[in-house]
């Protein structure tokens, strides 16, 4: 009987949220699946459907100009920027975890941008020019870049180097994050290895980076999702106006998240095998 | 040692007996020391290095808000002018008063607000009952519900909007504050799952046996929560409250579906800066007597306005913004 009272409570509890995913986050998943499954022609009369199986999808990635190349670019960017602000999060963590002065008015600072990188606050700055650090040449870089690498290369990197500002804004709340669990480690770990002659290098690759592995998880997928559903990105505005462009509507718009989501699911397991926590094997 | 009862390194270096060389030694030792440290101490180089790199990184991050605010005091002459970078040649609101009047502040102000508190506050008090009963009891498919909770965090919003905009408009929530307050009050709101983590770490380290005593005194388990779990929690509550309002705030994905299909009266300040051009064409039409253009100026002047309140608020609670980590354990134990 106890045990049945604690579920009852536990439901009653959660009750909320149970309802609202149903309701908002299930419901409309079905929804959207059967929408993808259709050509939807919004008529005065209502919604038509046309059932037309998988054809949305293969259009996506058949017929649709913009998806296939933007979706590469995207996985490119992705793949550079996700690892750069993770490494920058944590080395501003280090930095901010040694013993400096005004250490709170540098935390202020870097967490700044958390505060104020609304969509359209940023999408003002880019386009202002205000994300670009002067001191760096642009066509410097990239020609120098140019002779190492092949040019789609370059150029990712090159704009990598545009948008160093937008990049480093990005990682407020990762810092934090580290930072915090930087603050945890027992510092007679270090000191125990600093006996023993490890050198602050050492120290760094078998102490602190093992014991901050789980959270170097955590930040990464924070970082992808962060990224993938931010308003500027390029093909959350290509669904957004394929839905309501008039040739192509909702049910190709949903084919086309749906196949974005895969994807961002494929990069989350991805990310998420190579950085899980391995258990440690049993010597017999 | 010899030199041990001498009081000063002068005292020292100054000594009769010593010959030149055993001071330079001296002399060697002691900077060595200090550029590079000794035991724990932190030499002066790394210091230097560690210092130059903060204030480096902190000038980056700072650039856009100084540049943007550079810019907004410029006038027409000063932004043509190149050899004018950082310092205006006079001062110049001009750029202010105008974006203040097209970005019709009082009205999308209290629409600001609107939109920031009152789903908040939905948001928060779910987010806490959810997070307890996540924390606090053991029920079946609870590991079950809990991956589902972090997994609609991952879902991306596009396949979710078509359907839920179509549901909300049925149930005509659109074009009003339901439309946010609706999916706050079911825990769907703007990253709601963050905060349910939030709350069930919190909770969760809280000793069980003081629910327990409780009991035993007769308590029931809303007395629990509302007496016992809710004022221990209150660090965690600051911390959902200041992110749900600033992220409801920023927030312009829903506001743009929800409110600008329709014409009604609702409006956000970031909504205002989105369509700021427009707005600015439409008050200030470029006639031939009165050559009005937009120039970068005026938008930066906007972008300052409509950040403004979100940095007020900071500067006063950003003690709390920065701990936040540390006072909630996010990070785990």
């Amino acid at each position: 009987m106890k045990i049945k009272r604690k579920t009852l409570y536990g439901y009653l509890f959660i009750s909320p949220w149970l309802v609202g995913f149903l309701l908002l986050v299930l419901w409309p998943l079905i929804q959207s699946f059967y929408f993808s499954l259709n050509n939807m022609r919004i008529t005065p009369t209502g919604l038509q459907f046309k059932y037309a199986g998988f054809n949305n999808y293969l259009d996506v990635w058949l017929k649709d100009m913009f998806f296939v190349q933007e979706l590469l670019q995207f996985m490119l960017n992705i793949s550079l920027r996700v690892p750069v602000i993770v490494v920058f999060a944590l080395i501003i963590a280090m930095l901010l975890n040694e013993k400096v002065k005004f250490q709170g008015g540098f935390r202020t600072i870097f967490f700044l941008p958390v505060i104020v990188a609304g969509g359209p606050v940023i999408d003002q700055l880019i386009s202002q020019g205000a994300t670009t650090v002067p001191m760096v040449n642009q066509d410097v870089i990239l020609s120098i870049l140019t002779q190492f690498f092949p040019m789609w290369f370059a150029q990712v990197i090159g704009e990598l180097f545009n948008q160093i500002i937008i990049i480093l804004w990005y990682s407020g709340v990762q810092i934090l994050i580290f930072l915090a669990v930087l603050q945890k480690i027992d510092p007679y770990l270090y000191e125990a290895a600093k006996i023993d002659g490890g050198s602050g290098w050492e120290c760094f690759w078998k102490i602190t980076l093992p014991t901050i592995k789980p959270i170097i998880l955590i930040n990464l997928i924070y970082t992808l999702v962060f990224l993938a559903n931010s308003s500027q990105n390029p093909i959350i505005h290509l669904i957004y106006t394929n839905m309501f462009a008039a040739t192509r509507g909702y049910g190709f718009a949903s084919a086309m998240a749906w196949m974005y989501a895969l994807i961002i699911s494929v990069l989350l397991l991805i990310i998420f095998f190579v950085f899980r926590e391995k258990k440690p094997k049993r010597m017999i | 040692m010899v030199f041990k009862k001498t009081k000063s390194f002068y005292a020292l270096l100054t000594k009769e007996e010593l010959s030149a060389k055993e001071r330079w030694q001296l002399i060697k030792g002691k900077l060595v020391r200090f550029f590079f440290g000794f035991n724990d101490r932190r030499g002066f180089v790394m210091k230097l290095v560690i210092y130059t790199l903060l204030v480096c990184i902190g000038f980056v991050y700072l650039y856009p808000m100084l540049y943007m605010f550079i810019t907004s005091m410029k006038s027409l002459e000063d932004l043509l002018d190149t050899s004018i970078r950082w310092i205006p040649s006079a001062l110049y609101t001009e750029n202010y008063s105008q974006a203040y009047s097209v970005m019709n502040i009082r009205h999308s102000l209290s629409g600001s607000l609107l939109i920031a508190a009152v789903p908040t506050m939905f948001q928060v008090a779910v987010a806490a009952l959810v997070g307890f009963g996540f924390a606090r009891y053991e029920f079946r498919f609870k590991k079950l519900l809990f991956a589902l909770m972090i997994f609609s965090f991952i879902v991306p919003p596009q396949i979710l909007m078509m359907p839920t905009y179509r549901l909300f408009s049925n149930l005509e929530l659109t074009g009003s504050l339901k439309a946010f307050v609706v999916p706050a009050a079911l825990g769907q709101g703007l990253n709601s799952t963050i905060f349910i983590l939030i709350f069930y770490q919190f909770f969760r380290q809280t000793p069980q046996s003081l629910y327990e005593a409780a009991e035993v005194d007769g308590a029931s388990q809303f007395t629990c929560f509302f007496r016992i779990a809710v004022p221990m929690a209150v660090p965690a509550f600051i911390v959902a409250f200041l992110f749900s309002f600033v992220w409801y705030w920023n927030e312009t994905y829903l506001t743009t579906l929800y409110l600008t299909s329709q014409s009604n009266s609702l409006t956000t300040i970031l909504l205002q800066l989105q369509q700021f051009q427009q707005n600015y064409e439409a008050m200030y039409p470029v006639t031939e007597n009165s050559p009005n253009k937009i120039n970068e100026g005026i938008k930066m002047a906007g972008t300052i306005i409509s950040v403004l309140p979100l940095l007020i608020i900071y500067f006063f609670l950003q003690r709390y913004f920065v701990e936040s980590v540390d006072r909630t354990g996010i990070a785990g134990e």
